[in-house]
């Protein structure tokens, strides 16, 4: 076992992988001699060379498309969406082509690219920097979409995505990146759909993902100095799902909370709302909270994107209401 | 280069018969339409038949290409069983793609067709693409886009010959300049009249075909193909032609001036070619008559398989989404 950073953690699967298997190869903005902004691929340029790390020109369609064009000839292409913002320039090689190409041609052509999506605030980065966009993409069938929280599984999930068949949107949190977590000294790829009871608890449910995961379990710690008892879930797959996982923790607590850092409106929160409410009411003894983004954009000062952002004093006070609330 | 003048009768004969199977693929295609066997979708590329067919011509067995809205003349060029074209116009379950496609989405991996697209423009960056897996692979294979003068207007194109050109990718780019952009006249969509000018942005080297003219395509595009299969990069292909037709069947292309029409109906690429097959080549009218026979028996056949072609099952939906959906976790 070793202690590494969630940036590491990915490096190491990039590298890995790219031992492994020879069509892997790595697409995007100065992520080549310069290592990427955020510093996630140094050193992968010096190792594989610019044949197998391609530093591209600022053109996300292009590169998307360059990532999904390759995977259909047997290319796994690895693409770096800088901040997971300038996906929308590359929307249409995502939503209509990659995702659908299974689909339209009945199974005949498939496009098994992997796009890094890298999300949420990296403290004032303002709106067009900040967002955490996954609902869209875990919207759009065709896509598979996976949001980790350590560096154990960001190494095991990316290492997932890429042996994967299918498209598959990996968002890694800016604010995670420096973070440091135990990591096997081997790690092989997750089964996708799993998640992870990140800390065992019997009073309340709290699902999260990705950064906001981590406030979870802060709140979940000061609570349990309250007497009150938080099982934390990291939910890591948002599409496919893992309902049995929620499924057993309700049928200990019948008490759940949603958070994440997306806006609340629609947000991914709103899918595992939906699905206790659908699916698993008997278990249920309070209606389902959700702590999220405002439904604002992401803005600059730092008074209000602690506004906007929810973080371990705002889950705390939600779980807080939820105990309160309902049929004991 | 290529000498098309010395191409033996037997290959001027081919190409005279692709284009008129794509011509009549395309009719009969509107006609069944209308009688109620099509229920989506049909862009008609007639009098766009040269382009598709002087170009995949030029094309060997490995190579890849991606196509348009107006894509069924492209794959029929490159070979494609017209039966099953027509199972999945019928959106039955022999069509290419299972009866999930339709018109727009029409692929034969086989023979490297990465599809028709439903979004104009959308192709091209992914024969972008696919040049550059082929060119990782370094077995001297040529990925080629078409698309339509109106796509010259989308950032994909742009960004697409911007990174081929850099990477000198083994692509070739070939623009059917059909003078409209759906219902938009050319000087309304664009300020230049020749799209070849936009290559020079990128630095890679344009031609420009008459592409009612089936050789003169096949020498440019031969051409195109072998600097990409050298690696000496991509290259820009402009052919100048016109859809006889409207945008989509149903659209009677009234936006267009009768007189401008008529010219180009006189320069119907099928028919001047025939008549020069005759005056300048040698061969009988038999033989134009032959293949005329011949491709009324193969649509013939092509619509039976259609029509006796089964039914989906409505659950079928469920399926392709995914390639592993892992135990259908992921449909839910």
């Amino acid at each position: 076992m070793r202690t590494i950073s969630y940036a590491q953690a990915i490096r190491e699967a990039l590298a890995e992988e790219m031992e492994r298997d020879p069509d892997v190869f790595l697409l995007g903005e100065d992520i080549g001699e310069s290592g990427g902004v955020f510093g996630v691929t140094k050193g992968l340029y010096a190792r594989f060379g610019a044949e197998r790390v391609l530093d591209t020109p600022i053109s996300e369609e292009a590169i998307v498309g360059a990532g999904v064009g390759a995977s259909l000839l047997g290319g796994r292409a690895v693409v770096e969406i800088m901040f997971s913002d300038f996906a929308t320039l590359a929307m249409d090689m995502i939503v209509n082509q990659a995702a659908k190409i299974h689909y339209m041609t009945g199974g005949r052509l498939s496009a098994p690219v992997t796009i890094r999506l890298v999300t949420g605030t990296a403290g004032a980065t303002a709106a067009q920097h900040s967002q955490s966009l996954e609902a869209w993409f875990a919207h759009v069938p065709g896509l598979k979409c996976l949001a980790p929280a350590t560096p154990a599984d960001a190494k095991a999930l990316l290492k997932a995505a890429i042996r994967d068949p299918d498209p598959v949107c990996f968002f890694e949190h800016k604010l995670l990146y420096n973070r440091k977590g135990d990591v096997p000294d081997e790690v092989g790829p997750l089964p996708l759909g799993v998640a992870r009871v990140a800390r065992e608890g019997t009073d309340v449910t709290v699902v999260s993902y990705l950064k906001t995961l981590h406030d979870a379990l802060a709140a979940a710690e000061e609570l349990a100095a309250e007497g009150v008892s938080v099982e934390v879930i990291d939910a890591r797959s948002l599409v496919p799902f893992d309902r049995e996982t929620l499924r057993a923790s309700l049928e200990k607590t019948g008490r759940l909370l949603v958070a994440h850092e997306a806006p609340l409106r629609g947000g991914f929160g709103a899918e595992i709302a939906a699905i206790a409410a659908g699916e698993l009411f008997d278990l249920l003894r309070a209606p389902v909270a959700r702590v999220c983004g405002t439904n604002t954009p992401m803005p600059y000062a730092p008074e209000l994107e602690g506004f906007v952002v929810p973080d371990a004093a705002r889950i705390a006070d939600g779980v807080r209401s939820l105990v309160a609330a309902g049929v004991a | 280069m290529i000498d098309t003048d010395a191409l033996p009768p037997e290959r001027l004969l081919r190409l005279y018969r692709d284009m008129l199977l794509i011509r009549r693929f395309e009719e009969r295609a509107a006609e069944l339409r209308m009688a109620g066997f099509i229920p989506g979708f049909l862009h008609p590329s007639i009098g766009q038949e040269a382009v598709a067919v002087g170009v995949c011509a030029a094309l060997e067995p490995g190579d890849v290409l991606t196509s348009t809205h107006r894509g069924h003349g492209h794959m029929l060029a490159r070979g494609a069983d017209p039966g099953r074209m027509y199972a999945e116009l019928y959106a039955r379950r022999d069509g290419y793609n299972r009866a999930k496609g339709g018109s727009l989405h029409m692929i034969d991996t086989e023979l490297g067709f990465l599809g028709a697209n439903g979004i104009v423009g959308g192709g091209i960056p992914l024969a972008t693409g696919a040049a550059l897996q082929l060119k990782r692979e370094g077995a001297g294979r040529v990925a080629v886009a078409f698309f339509g003068d109106g796509a010259t207007n989308e950032g994909a194109f742009h960004e697409s010959l911007n990174l081929a050109s850099l990477w000198k990718l083994p692509c070739v780019y070939v623009c059917e300049n059909n003078l409209y952009g759906e219902f938009t006249r050319q000087d309304r969509h664009q300020p230049i009249r020749d799209v070849a000018v936009r290559a020079d942005a990128y630095a890679l080297p344009a031609a420009i075909a008459d592409g009612n003219d089936v050789l003169g395509v096949l020498r440019i595009a031969a051409e195109a193909v072998a600097r990409a299969r050298a690696g000496e990069g991509p290259t820009l292909v402009e052919a100048k032609t016109y859809r006889h037709r409207g945008h989509y069947e149903g659209d009677m292309g009234a936006y267009r001036p009768p007189d401008e029409v008529a010219e180009w109906l006189a320069r119907d690429p099928i028919l001047t070619f025939g008549t020069r097959l005759v005056a300048e080549h040698g061969i009988a009218q038999a033989a134009l008559d032959a293949a005329a026979a011949e491709v009324e028996r193969t649509l013939e056949q092509a619509a039976a398989f259609a029509d006796a072609s089964p039914h989906p099952d409505p659950e079928e939906a469920l399926e392709h989404v995914y390639l592993d959906p892992v135990a259908g976790a992921a449909l839910r």
